[in-house]
């Protein structure tokens, strides 16, 4: 490999890696803040990409409109969804919550079929991010996917910046340590909880809006997503929105160059890191001790 | 003619209907056993297969050789873990003639054996896995669709011989399906000069393809050969596109590339060569009849796969014909189908030994919304049926 293709590479690995965070970003709100195993979670990323699949024509060109009404849109689904069924799951064993989020997998899933098939779509890239730029003599790169990485690493600071310096955020991270204190300071943690579900299920599906136009929408899309969230989360560290970053790029690195050296072995290349991360630190690479 | 005597007569017809029906149910019906896709990603596949079959069986009356048809469906899911069940409840339960399915290739394999040690005649109508008429094959089991290596192996010759490609680099997903497909094609294109000097693989069913669009972009081949399919096909061909490699190397595939995936892949799929055993205007009086009776039947287009589902019901038909609807008579049953020239929209095909189509393989070209026929890459081709012995 010359320096010139090793610096593509490189480039891969972080655009891998960004898209990663943003679709595990709503996990870790979800499943790492609130502590909810949430399987659902990669539907919520498939209903963004078929969103996209339905939006996109109504709003045209107007990329970033498209994206503002599908969070809005996804954010009032995801409060509606916490009332109806995940606010009795707080207090819930891990088996009942993995038992009936497995079952809205299977519903969303359902529910898709017979709303809009089971074919492939394509969804257009907008007329001003159509195209591509020449990346030394190597290859093209699509401005779609430098726009991609872009919009993923404001969210990533957006994110950091609410959880870590808001007096929002401090009323989420407080809740996830000690619900009771905080209900007894006074604050409706119902609500709280109701509004950060929203956001989690908001970024998985702004995850499955931007990605919809480089992978296109077809069944099952969630299953894979899924899987990585959650390896995401625990690498990182349950509940660390920095933690979670940094295993995204860790993982968009190995997953990248795994399947240039090892391509055997690429498919099992995320969970040896995981195993190696978790024996060196069982409570991931940012996780507090508890 | 009052209202009273219409509603008589309508009477009248009604109970002729009924004692028609139960006279029918004396004469026993012949039992066929559909597994299918009717859930999960290859639904359509699923849907399209049983459409074609029943076309060909309404053609006829409703009839092949005389016996009325009865049909018995199961949803497979894709599921191979499933398929031995669901293959006995049709074998022991439902005590089902003939077993067509179908799409999955692992779950073809698990019927594939059932029907060996039952018995039961099984025609595939879609699942390409070399092993069915390879070590699997056996005198009841027959294939109406083709194998992964045919395509591949055409598509090869395609790029060595006419294209005068030298260097090629194949890519898939690693499982069976994949690799038969890019050993095939690397069958043809070595076979006639080339040479393969690289072959990419990432685990199934991942669509993470720009680490490998750069290792190809820096390897600079004359040509790469991919095999994916459904969301895997699309994706690929815009990732390609999109890395601006299009321009450079040419993309060759079998049909299953750009099949049925040309709406989602938009412009990035224009031009591309891909090899399959189906096409479209291929403009043959047989094709166009066929065509127009299938939009009329079911209001779709027909795809490879309907045409793979019409001929399983001709293939049957063929059998049953020799037997005088005795489908027990296994020998005159099996001896029919092998001698048998099937008059197939894709063009006439025969069955090889190991009772895998041999058939011509089309080049064609994505013009638009179609895959247009370019020309035959090669006529009346065989699959080397390697491991089966009859």
């Amino acid at each position: 490999m010359d320096f010139g293709t090793f610096l593509v590479q490189c480039l891969n690995s972080v655009q891998y890696g960004l898209l990663l965070f943003l679709v595990a970003s709503g996990l870790t709100l979800i499943f790492g803040i609130m502590g909810v195993i949430n399987l659902a979670h990669g539907s919520f990323y498939m209903i963004g990409a078929y969103m996209a699949f339905a939006l996109a024509p109504l709003f045209g060109d107007q990329f970033l409109l498209m994206l503002v009404a599908g969070v809005v849109l996804a954010a009032i689904f995801g409060y509606l969804l916490e009332w109806a069924f995940f606010s009795y799951l707080y207090q819930r064993d891990h088996l009942q919550q993995v038992l009936m989020t497995y079952g809205l997998i299977l519903v969303f899933e359902e529910l898709r079929s017979i709303l809009v098939g089971n074919d492939v779509h394509g969804v257009k890239v907008p007329a001003w991010l159509d195209g591509s730029f020449a990346l030394g003599s190597v290859m093209s790169y699509p401005w779609y996917r430098l726009f991609a990485s872009a919009a993923c690493i404001v969210l990533a600071v957006a994110l950091y910046w609410v959880v870590n310096r808001t007096r929002l955020g401090m009323m989420i991270r407080a809740g996830a340590s000690n619900r009771d204190m905080v209900r007894g300071l006074g604050i409706d943690v119902k609500r709280l909880y109701r509004i950060v579900f929203a956001a989690g299920v908001a970024l998985a599906a702004l995850a499955g809006m931007i990605a919809a136009p480089m992978s296109s929408v077809y069944p099952n899309m969630g299953a894979s997503v899924l899987i990585i969230c959650f390896v995401l989360v625990v690498i990182g560290g349950i509940g660390s929105i920095t933690g979670a970053l940094v295993a995204s790029l860790l993982v968009g690195f190995v997953d990248t160059f795994g399947k240039v050296f090892f391509a055997d072995l690429s498919g099992i290349g995320i969970y040896l890191l995981m195993a190696i991360v978790l024996i060196w630190k069982p409570e991931g690479l940012m996780g507090r001790r508890p | 003619m009052t209202i009273r005597t219409a509603r008589l007569a309508l009477t009248a017809i009604a109970f002729a209907a009924l004692a028609s029906a139960a006279g029918a149910q004396g004469s026993a019906k012949l039992k066929v056993g559909l597994m299918l896709p009717y859930s999960g990603t290859y639904t359509a596949l699923g849907v399209a297969i049983e459409n074609g079959f029943k076309l060909y069986v309404d053609e006829h009356g409703g009839k092949l050789a005389g016996r009325e048809i009865e049909y018995f469906k199961v949803d497979d899911e894709s599921d191979p873990a499933k398929a031995t069940d669901n293959v006995n409840k049709l074998i022991k339960r439902d005590n089902v003639d003939v077993i067509v399915g179908t799409v999955h290739s692992g779950v073809a394999m698990a019927m594939a054996k059932a029907a060996k040690e039952s018995g039961t005649v099984l025609i595939v109508p879609n699942a390409g896995a070399d092993a069915v008429t390879g070590p699997m094959c056996a005198p009841n089991i027959f294939r109406s669709s083709f194998s992964n290596w045919q395509p591949a192996f055409a598509m090869g010759e395609v790029a060595a011989k006419q294209q005068g490609k030298k260097k090629a680099m194949t890519i898939t997903w690693k499982y069976a399906a994949g690799d038969e497909s890019v050993n095939g094609f690397k069958e043809g294109f070595e076979k006639n000069g080339g040479k393969v000097d690289k072959q990419l693989t990432l685990p199934f069913p991942n669509v993470e393809f720009q680490a490998l669009l750069t290792e190809i972009a820096a390897a600079k081949p004359d040509a790469v050969y991919a095999f994916f399919a459904g969301g895997g096909a699309v994706k690929f061909v815009k990732d390609y596109q999109a890395a601006g490699l299009n321009k450079t190397i040419p993309l060759y595939g079998p049909g299953f590339l750009t099949d049925g995936t040309l709406d989602a892949q938009g412009d990035s799929a224009q031009g591309m060569l891909t090899t399959l055993h189906y096409a479209d205007g291929l403009n043959t009086a047989r094709d166009n009849a066929f065509r127009v009776g299938y939009a009329k039947a079911f209001k779709l287009q027909p795809d490879v796969y309907a045409v793979q589902g019409y001929d399983a019901a001709q293939m049957l038909g063929v059998g049953l014909a020799a037997t005088k609807g005795d489908i027990g008579k296994k020998a005159e049953f099996t001896a029919a189908i092998e001698k048998a020239k099937i008059d197939s929209p894709r063009g006439t095909f025969t069955m090889s030994k190991s009772h895998n189509p041999v058939q011509d393989i089309y080049l064609r070209k994505v013009e638009g919304k179609e895959n247009k026929l370019v020309s035959i890459a090669i006529k009346g081709l065989t699959d080397p049926a390697r491991g089966c012995r009859m």
